[in-house]
Order: structure tokens, then C-alpha cells, then sequence
């Protein structure tokens, strides 16, 4: 048949990997208006932290409020520090849960999910290019706290060196190093709920389902994270080492926090990896 | 025909949200080549076989091969070939026309990103939405929408078109232009399988058809073993009422009244009697005729018989 021939056509020799879908994904993500919403409103964090704190700077250090805040009035590289203290327990997961929660669900609530597997996009390369975009994503969203707090705090208070929590000082630069390493071990510290929130997406075709489920369980977590009496359950808790990020601020770094934070997402991600995985390698695509 | 010969090929395909079957042990053969026609009132089971086809849905039992492999077993190799259009179109509202195909271009790892652009517009022209491939699709008319569904199941060279319900939504100039549309790919050699509610629809554009009833497919072949299922009739106009009812009463057929004086019908229910036949005995019978029509069974009428009368959803 004539049709047959037009099987074997050069333009069908394209790359295995298939890294164009992880292209198209994060193009489509970061197209949209409500990630730059998302965005916008975390880089408001730092922002907002600093224009207050400058505004009534003539007042003394109370001692109270967030970590970090009584150092601001003295060197402004403390608001990255501070804005992320402040955006963990409660921005960052928001914002992750939209995004993580929307992975499968929104496609699905769309339609547009079954023309990417008739494509053939293949089910587990979906769920690992969705994955894989929604860890962009925390990435970029951590960054935009610590980098939007560093250009507040250099325009609103003095910059010099820093003195970190061991007691050494260290450069502007060697700051900014450690800001990063900070920006990385919370993005780390977002994987597991972000896999989490990658397999509530697939049980559901109403995103904003998925979303809130994956925004709430962030909640529960730091609630019973806050309980003395479940010691024992809390070395298992996903946000077990959200805010110990202080062993990053010493000299030399501590990497013992960052490791086991590492070690626990890693868990995380496989075992929500493998139930994102059994669930969608045989969901019926009804929507 | 032997093996290879389908393009669509199903056996004992089945179905089951629960107790309700709505597949219902279907065995298609839709030959390479053909336009073949999916008829089926809403609700008889066309798209959640096309779903099964496609390797959305799973089958609760029954085999199902497409061109040269077996779904969904060998899903990344057929899938490429066959472009599709399921249960209407989908968007990103938030994206233009262009970039929603080029987005659904990527999820298919085979296509060239070298070519992508221009296989992109290309499909675009072909559904006329070149003027308005940079709008947001979010503005789209549904016909606009279905447009860009079908384009969508053209981006590539394809060896089947699986289209469910491609007209809907569309003017009748649009529906004019997709059935150009079919015509024109079909005549490339692409095997093309449409769904569709509408017979007339199906009728104009198909050389087969199959027909769903309640999750069973009650028949297939071609248009005209499917006329050749029904029965034809004849209505005589006539001034002398009361002797051509006489006449075909004496033929062993059983004439319709209308009431009015002057016509008088009848299904041609006897075997082996033609038309012909039945004007000449009425002329034998000095039966003055004033008109006299020979009708074939209708495909309405055996689309009707087939899947029931009405407006209930099957189900």
C-alpha cells in the first residue's frame, strides 16, 4: 500500500530521549499567567519584609519575629535568609501544591491529556517530564525569594560581610554561595511533597482538588511535626528538615542536615514515584 | 482478506464501567484504504471504543490490532502513524493555536523538531486557521476549536485517521470542507475511520459502515449491503383507488393508506417481486396510473431498524 511507505519518512528519526516534551513543558508552564502570579507574590515576600522592617528601623531589636529579621537593620543579605524562613512553612508549599497538583489533573481537566498520550507521549516519560517541571519550578520559586531579598536588602540597608552562625565572617561573595547552596537544599527539601502532589494529580481530573490536597497535606505534617508527643514520627516527615538550613550557615559547612534531607526526599520521591507510576500506567483516560 | 489487510481490526472487544457493559463484544474490520463509517446513536459505545483503540482506555477483554500491531502492547510504534480526534478537541487556552499543536508535536518523540514548524502550519493551512494561528485559542469559535483538533491529528503523515465526530460544531460550509478534507487524504491512501451520530453525514462521505447499538455493533460492510438488509417500496398515484388496492392485495402485499384518496403504498415484502412487475399488473388490470415510484430500502429506515427509534440515549 502507498501508505506503508510513508512509515519509514526521515522525519520520523527523531531523538529517543524525547527532551523536546521537557522543553514544551516548561515553555508551557512558565507561559502561563498564574506561574508568574505564583512567582510575583513570592518575590512580594522579601519585599514586603524589607520595606517594613526599614520603614521602622528607629525601633530596637525586640527579639521577636521570624529568625533572622533583628539582623536585617545591620546587614541587608539577611532578608534572603528571612524571607525564605518566612515563605517554607507556608508559601512555598502553596505554590508547589498548584504546580505539582496541576501536573496530570490539569491535563486531564483539559482533555489535552489524551492527546498527549495518543501523540504518543508514553505514560511514563509524561509523568517523568511532569516531574521533572514541577522540580524546575521549586527551584525557580526558591530562587526568587533569596535573589529578589538579596536586591531589596542591598537597596534598603547596608551590605557587608557576613557574619555567620559559627561566628566566622565571610565575603559578599562567599554569602552568595552560601544563599545558592540554601536556594538548592530548599528546593531539595520541596521534592518530596512536589512527588506527593504528582501522584494525588493522578488520582483526580479536578486540579484544584489535587491542589489543595497536596497544599493541605504540607500543613498536617508541620502540625504534627510541632507535636512532642509523635517524636517517633517525626525523622519520617517530609518536612522534617525544611528550616534546618542553618548547618549551610557555618564554617566549614555542615552537610550532615543536607544529606539526611537529601536521603528522606529520596524516599519520598520513590515511594510517591511508584504510586504516581501504578496508578497512571493503567488509569483509564476517560476526560 | 487475510492478516495486515485491516487497518482496525477488533475481536470480542468488551468494555465494562461496572455491570454495565458499554463495549460490548465488538469485532470490527475496517479494510486499509477505506473511509469507513462509525454510526451510532449518542451513548452506543463509538467513543469508548475509540478510546480502547487508542490505547486510552483499557479492554475488559478482546484483542484489538491497529495497522501492524496489537494495542496497547505496541502503542509507541503505532500510535505515531495514526493521527486522532477524540471526543472533540482539547486546547491550552492559554496558548495560540500554533503553539498548541506544537506542544501536542512534542509529546510525539518521533516527529522532527526541525520540521515541527513547518508540518505545524501546514496543518494549519489545511484546516484554513493560518489568519488565526497566533490568537489565543482561548478566543476560538468551536468550529475554530475543531478546526485545530483535526489539524491536530495532521501533523505528521499519517496511516490512519481515527475522527470522532469531526463535523460537530462546524457550519455547513465547514462540514463541506472536512468532508473535501477526508475525501482528499483518503485519496492519498490514508485509511480514515469516522464516527458520527448522523447518517446522512456517514452516507456522503463512507464506503463502509458499521453500526453501534447499545454497545453491540449490530452491522457492517458497505453502503450497499447495507441498503440490500431493508426492503424497497412502491407508491402508486392513482384516480382508481379502489382497484389498486385490489390489485396489490392480489400481489400478496399489504398496501399503506395516506389518507388520501389518490395514493397507496406497499413494501415490497414479497420475494423475488419487482417493481416492474407490479406496474404491469396494475396496467393489466386496466388501473389508470398517474404515477408510480420505486423507492430502495433507505438507509434511514435500516439505521432506525437497527438502533431503535427516538431520543433516548442508549444506556
Amino acid at each position: 500500500m502507498p501508505a506503508e511507505s510513508a512509515v519509514a519518512s526521515p522525519s520520523r528519526a527523531g531523538g529517543g530521549l524525547g527532551l523536546t516534551l521537557l522543553v514544551s513543558e516548561i515553555t508551557v508552564l512558565f507561559r502561563r499567567l498564574r506561574t508568574w502570579a505564583m512567582i510575583g507574590a513570592l518575590a512580594l515576600i522579601p519585599i514586603l519584609i524589607a520595606v517594613v522592617v526599614r520603614v521602622s528601623s528607629d525601633g530596637s531589636a525586640s527579639g521577636r519575629g521570624p529568625a533572622f529579621l533583628n539582623s536585617i537593620t545591620q546587614n541587608g543579605l539577611f532578608v534572603s535568609l528571612t524571607a525564605l524562613t518566612v515563605a517554607i512553612p507556608l508559601f512555598l508549599p502553596l505554590t508547589i501544591g498548584v504546580v505539582a497538583g496541576d501536573t496530570i489533573a490539569g491535563e486531564a481537566n483539559l482533555g489535552t491529556l489524551r492527546y498527549l498520550l495518543v501523540a504518543p507521549a508514553g505514560r511514563v516519560r509524561l509523568l517523568l517530564v511532569k516531574y521533572a517541571g514541577a522540580a524546575l519550578f521549586c527551584f525557580v520559586a526558591t530562587l526568587t525569594v533569596v535573589v529578589t531579598g538579596a536586591i531589596i536588602g542591598a537597596l534598603l540597608f547596608p551590605v557587608g560581610p557576613v557574619t555567620l552562625l559559627s561566628g566566622d565572617t565571610v565575603g559578599i561573595p562567599g554569602y552568595f554561595v552560601r544563599l545558592l547552596l540554601l536556594a538548592l537544599y530548599v528546593t531539595v527539601s520541596l521534592m518530596g511533597l512536589s512527588a506527593i502532589g504528582l501522584f494525588i494529580s493522578t488520582l483526580t481530573t479536578i486540579p484544584v482538588g489535587a491542589m489543595a490536597a497536596t497544599a493541605a497535606l504540607a500543613a498536617v505534617a508541620q502540625i504534627l511535626g510541632a507535636l512532642p508527643q509523635l517524636e517517633w514520627l517525626h525523622p519520617w516527615l517530609f518536612t522534617n528538615y525544611w528550616l534546618g538550613f542553618a548547618d549551610l550557615l557555618r564554617e566549614p559547612i555542615v552537610w550532615n542536615s543536607f544529606a539526611d534531607n537529601a536521603l528522606l526526599q529520596l524516599g519520598y520521591i520513590a515511594v510517591f514515584g511508584t504510586l504516581a507510576y501504578g496508578r497512571f500506567s493503567t488509569k483509564d483516560i476517560l476526560s | 482478506m487475510s492478516v495486515g489487510d485491516y487497518a482496525i481490526e477488533t475481536h470480542g472487544l468488551t468494555k465494562a464501567f461496572g455491570r454495565q457493559k458499554a463495549v460490548d463484544d465488538v469485532d470490527l474490520a475496517v479494510p486499509r484504504g477505506t473511509v469507513f463509517g462509525f454510526l451510532g446513536p449518542n451513548g452506543s459505545g463509538k467513543t469508548t471504543t475509540i478510546r480502547m483503540l487508542l490505547g486510552l482506555a483499557a479492554a475488559s477483554s478482546g484483542e484489538i490490532r491497529l495497522l501492524d500491531g496489537g494495542m496497547p502492547k505496541h502503542a509507541r510504534t503505532v500510535l505515531p502513524r495514526v493521527g486522532a480526534l477524540v471526543e472533540g478537541p482539547a486546547i491550552y487556552p492559554f496558548l495560540s493555536g500554533r503553539a498548541n499543536l506544537q506542544r501536542f508535536d512534542a509529546a510525539d518523540r518521533h516527529t522532527s523538531p526541525a520540521t515541527r514548524n513547518a508540518r505545524v502550519d501546514a496543518a494549519l493551512e489545511r484546516v484554513g486557521l493560518s489568519h488565526a494561528a497566533t490568537k489565543r485559542a482561548h478566543a476560538y469559535s468551536l468550529g475554530m476549536k475543531q478546526r485545530l483538533g483535526i489539524a491536530n491529528a495532521l501533523l505528521a503523515p499519517r496511516d490512519l485517521l481515527i475522527l470522532d465526530e469531526p463535523t460537530n460544531g462546524l457550519d455547513p460550509q465547514g462540514t463541506r470542507e472536512v468532508r473535501h478534507l477526508i475525501k482528499s487524504l483518503s485519496d492519498d491512501g490514508t485509511t480514515i475511520f469516522v464516527s458520527s451520530h448522523l447518517l446522512a453525514e456517514v452516507e456522503q462521505m463512507c464506503s463502509m459502515i458499521a453500526v453501534m447499538s447499545a454497545g453491540r455493533l449490530v452491522a457492517q460492510g458497505t453502503l450497499d449491503e447495507l441498503r440490500s438488509g431493508g426492503t424497497a417500496r412502491v407508491r402508486v398515484t392513482t384516480p382508481d383507488f379502489a382497484d389498486a388496492h385490489r390489485v396489490l392485495s392480489g400481489l400478496g402485499l399489504t398496501p399503506e393508506l395516506h389518507g388520501r384518496d389518490d395514493v397507496i403504498t406497499a413494501e415490497l415484502s414479497v420475494q423475488g417481486l419487482l417493481p416492474e412487475s407490479v406496474n404491469a399488473a396494475l396496467v393489466r388490470a386496466d388501473v389508470r396510473v398517474r404515477g408510480f415510484e420505486a423507492s430502495g430500502a433507505s438507509l434511514e429506515d435500516r439505521f432506525v431498524a437497527l438502533t431503535g427509534e427516538g431520543f433516548d440515549v442508549a444506556g
